[in-house]
């Protein structure tokens, strides 16, 4: 496949996909960051998670809009509060969630599952009932229009680089809530020892709501991100549900570091496989190549032997 | 003991085994005869439920051999290894809790252990009398049709027991056999131990000394991974080292 | 037979919920409803298929698999080729470029039937498809995964990821597939016209016989001694596994049983509806037959076939009457079934309904406790 392409050509093919992979790759990374503490740190599978991010690009949109009619002077730097409102809404309403159902199946993991999923189906509606079934789109400030011209052939799009500033921002804050905050360290500690963790006087349920608060807050930045690479949808969530799944299980379930190291891997090689044998052929490929990895390794590619 | 040195029923040599680095068991040998009552005692973390785990094949060793009745176990999967006549009770008793104590012996009958054969089995006359009397000897013949939840922390233990027996294993290993047991159903679990020594061989890992001293044969005391010491239960008693890091506490 | 008599192969429960349910199929449901209606309800039993394998796989095996719309339009499909190839007659196809392919094929520039096409010329073949390649594709995946003791949320996931390749697959190889259309225009079975009220009658017959004897071959297994080394792997693997039993080819078993359930249940869906697509294949409609078992509930083979009926039927009436609302409707049904109803409608059954009725077979058979504590210390004592 590569023989019809000159040298030059191959590489700015490469660099232009493996740009535009980062793209994805951000957003992989938000959505699996938040579904990895969830899912890794809880063993709650979040199945509402692709619904969360969107909750969180309607937020975007909504202030976007709110900013285009009543401030539009500052109109260049809504996303940011936008950002940040997102975050406040999907935490806020995660952390409803798991007070009025989740805590209840702690001990079910697969009927969390289900649970969830009836719960994506009502968040799915709601949207539609709210925004209307068509797509909605933001108008991208000014200052994320553009291009970066890098040689004759690549060009970088500005708002891609913004995307994945955000994505690595928030995997650093992550990090260091999760490996340097007190929080970070109840966090572990309930995770490793529930009961124990509750007799030394951890608030275990107190713990358990703000972490799959924040799972769902950053699942909202997320959602702020998912506005400038693509319109919103209700049913946009859902699309990306299982490729993010299979992002933190291929990562490991339980490191931060896997689980971007993962989300690097599969999007990389569905955007270059992209550009050679069409969107949905690569997207088989790259699955199919992850599940099989995943049979052979199921811990994940970043796991530590433990005596268990 | 009629057993000679060169028939031993299990023969471990270098044994080891590391988790990321960490040796939970280090170069362990120790040899164990026919029909004996081997206990083997040691301080938390010392190895003891991890050498179990190695020889019934849950865990996988790192070097060393595990030779059993001459045939080497390392290499075995967990249920040739029970098929081969190893059985293993686990520390928490774990019996079927859904199930009858009927049930629960019933599936332990080392008998049609495929799927086909287990869907084509049936309850004849010969399976019910194993299980009425493995039943009688662990004292639930009242209870057979009891579900196993219902039973008491000790009857749970003695159902585990039992479920070995009826496998009808050449080597029992039990990993804390009288945990949570009262002072009565010690004294019958030291009686029904002696029983079985009769005809099986049996390893047992205990903290209880009063317990050990009554049904030992033989004590092996772990420390890190390590053999600290080996002999008779007075023997191992008075051992300075073993009182310094295990008896003294 | 492996039993000893027949109440251990059905008690008396058993044998009044699968008259009850026969009856509501065979005699209710004929004369009630009109054969569109009959029909619908036909389809809606394909899925019962599916729901009578995962009280299987899930339920007992403790696998929940998110992917059974895999093996189901594996059946399906199976079963659209052969009758898509029965369509494409070269006189029927006259007019395309090569008459004598499906009609998708033609469009996408095809001009050989593809190899894997092939053995769906013959109906013997065809119909062995629909039960083996779902059941061998499962062999597979199982072996892959639960000799590796891969089990729970990851075989969730991973299951539920083979569904979105196997959509997407689909979707993408239209000249293979048919593309997002699926396999349409399927007319004759053998010559006869499937598309008339009569042949919906049958087929609706059909599928309920075939429903039975799945239910039956469920039966059996539960109350083989496969039912009651299931559950105790449930209460603890480590033990069944340190009994010498290979915990691996339980689940293995199980889960290709279901899978060839499912691969019936697609089969008499294409028959009944007439076509095939990727929309009964992928992520959503997965869940949705899980959720079919959740319903009806996880334990019981007979509750299974209800909650395929409930909810399939609760998504078509709502769906008719308040379009916009339906999926609030069905996430809520799932919300509440998970967290109110952990046993489904036969676990409702059971804690409200089953001792009453038992007291009135008592009253009408005599009791039959006392009859089977007899029996079972007449098997004791023999």
């Amino acid at each position: 496949m590569f023989s019809d392409f000159t040298a030059a050509e191959l590489t700015a093919i490469f660099a232009m996909q493996g740009f535009a992979g980062l793209i994805l790759f951000a957003v992989f990374v938000l959505m699996a960051l938040g579904l990895a503490i969830i899912f890794g740190q809880m063993k709650v599978i979040n199945m509402a998670h692709g619904e969360f991010m969107i909750l969180g690009a309607y937020v975007t949109y909504l202030t976007s809009n709110a900013f285009a009619q009543h401030l539009p002077d500052i109109f260049g730097y809504y996303f940011l509060f936008a950002m940040v409102l997102a975050f406040l809404a999907a935490a806020a309403l995660g952390a409803l969630v798991e007070w009025g159902m989740i805590r209840f199946l702690y001990h079910r993991p697969l009927d969390t599952l289900l649970a969830t999923w009836g719960l994506s189906l009502v968040m799915q509606q709601s949207y539609r009932s709210l925004f209307g079934a068509r797509e909605v789109g933001v108008v991208i400030p000014d200052w994320l229009r553009g291009s970066y011209k890098i040689t004759d052939m690549v060009e970088v799009p500005i708002s891609g680089l913004f995307v994945m500033a955000v994505a690595l921002a928030a995997t650093v804050i992550v990090g260091l809530l999760m490996y340097r905050s007190r929080w970070g360290k109840q966090v572990r500690a309930v995770v490793q020892d529930r009961p124990m963790a509750g007799a030394v006087g951890i608030n275990t349920a107190r713990v358990d709501r703000m972490t799959f608060a924040l799972g769902c807050g950053i699942a909202g930045i997320a959602g702020s991100a998912f506005t400038m690479i693509s319109s919103t949808g209700p049913s946009s969530g859902q699309a990306y549900i299982v490729d993010t799944f299979l992002v933190v299980v291929f990562g490991g379930a339980t490191s931060l570091m896997g689980t971007v190291a993962s989300a690097f891997t599969i999007s990389q090689s569905q955007s270059m496989l992209e550009f050679f044998i069409g969107g949905s052929m690569a997207k088989v490929m790259t699955l199919l190549a992850v599940v099989i990895i995943l049979m052979f390794r199921p811990q994940g590619l970043f796991t530590l032997k433990v005596r268990r | 003991m009629n057993a000679t040195n060169t028939d031993f029923v299990l023969a471990v040599e270098g044994l080891t085994v590391s988790f990321d680095g960490f040796r939970a068991v280090d170069d362990l040998s120790f040899y164990v005869d026919r029909n004996e009552i081997r206990v083997v005692i040691g301080p938390n973390g010392a190895g003891k439920t991890t050498v179990l785990d190695l020889i019934c094949g849950k865990t996988a060793a790192t070097q060393g051999s595990i030779k059993f009745m001459n045939r080497e176990l390392t290499k075995l999967s967990e249920p040739d290894i029970v098929k081969a006549g190893v059985g293993r009770k686990f520390q928490t008793p774990s019996v079927y809790t859904d199930l009858t104590v009927f049930e629960n012996l019933e599936i332990s009958y080392p008998n049609s252990l495929s799927v086909f054969k287990s869907l084509m089995f049936k309850r004849d006359a010969e399976v019910i009398r194993h299980i009425e009397e493995t039943a009688a000897r662990i004292y639930l013949s009242e209870l057979l049709h009891t579900q196993a939840d219902l039973l008491s922390h000790g009857q749970k233990q003695w159902l585990e027991i039992g479920m070995l027996l009826i496998q009808k294993p050449q080597l029992l290993m039990l990993d804390e056999p009288v945990a949570g047991m009262s002072v009565a159903e010690r004294t019958q679990t030291a009686a029904l131990l002696r029983e079985i020594a009769k005809e099986h061989t049996m390893i047992v890992i205990e903290h209880d000394m009063q317990f050990v001293a009554e049904i030992a044969h033989k004590v092996t005391v772990l420390h890190q991974g390590k053999i600290l010491a080996e002999g008779s239960p007075e023997k191992v008693k008075q051992d300075p080292k073993v009182i310094e890091v295990y008896l003294g506490h | 037979m492996p039993f000893n008599s027949f109440r251990d192969f059905m008690s008396r429960q058993d044998v009044l919920a699968f008259a009850v349910l026969a009856v509501l199929l065979i005699v209710i449901l004929p004369l009630t409803l009109d054969v569109m209606r009959l029909n619908q309800a036909g389809k809606f039993l394909a899925f019962g298929f599916v729901a009578i394998g995962l009280v299987l796989c899930w339920g007992y095996g403790g696998i929940l698999s998110l992917g059974q719309g895999v093996f189901y339009g594996l059946g399906g499909y199976a079963m659209a080729m052969f009758l898509k190839l029965e369509a494409s007659t070269p006189e029927n196809t006259s007019i395309q470029s090569t008459p004598g392919i499906p009609d998708f094929m033609d469009w996408n520039r095809i001009t050989e039937l593809p190899w894997f096409w092939v053995p769906f010329e013959s109906f013997t073949l065809s119909l062995i498809a629909i039960v083996v390649v779902p059941s061998i594709f499962a062999y597979l995946i199982g072996v892959a995964m639960f000799k590796r003791r891969v089990s729970g949320v990851y075989f969730a996931i991973i299951t539920q990821s083979i569904a979105a390749i196997m959509t997407i697959l689909i979707i993408g190889q239209q000249g293979f597939t048919g593309g997002v259309n699926g396999i349409t225009d399927l007319r004759t079975l053998l010559g006869w016209d499937i598309n008339t009220d009569f042949a919906d009658y049958v087929l609706y017959f059909v599928c309920v016989a075939l429903l039975f004897v799945c239910l039956f071959i469920g039966q059996f297994i539960l109350k083989s001694k496969v039912g009651r080394v299931l559950v105790a792997m449930r209460g603890s693997e480590d033990r069944v596994r340190f009994s010498g039993y290979d915990v691996a080819n339980f689940k293995i078993f199980v889960f290709c049983t279901g899978a060839a359930f499912a691969g019936i249940g697609g089969a008499m869906f294409t028959l009944q509806e007439g076509f095939m697509s990727p929309s009964f294949v992928g992520v959503v409609p997965s869940i949705e037959m899980v959720i079919f078992c959740a319903v009806g509930g996880r334990l019981s083979l007979v509750g299974a076939v209800y909650g395929a009926l409930l909810v399939n039927l609760a998504k078509t009436t709502f769906g008719e009457a308040f379009p916009e609302l339906w999926l609030f409707a069905m996430g809520l049904i799932f919300i509440g079934v998970v967290l109110g109803l952990p046993n489904g409608v036969a676990g409702l059954y059971n804690s409200y309904a089953a001792g009453p009725v038992d007291k009135v077979l008592d009253r009408l058979f005599g009791s039959e406790n006392s009859d089977g504590l007899k029996l079972s210390q007449q098997g004791a004592t023999s």
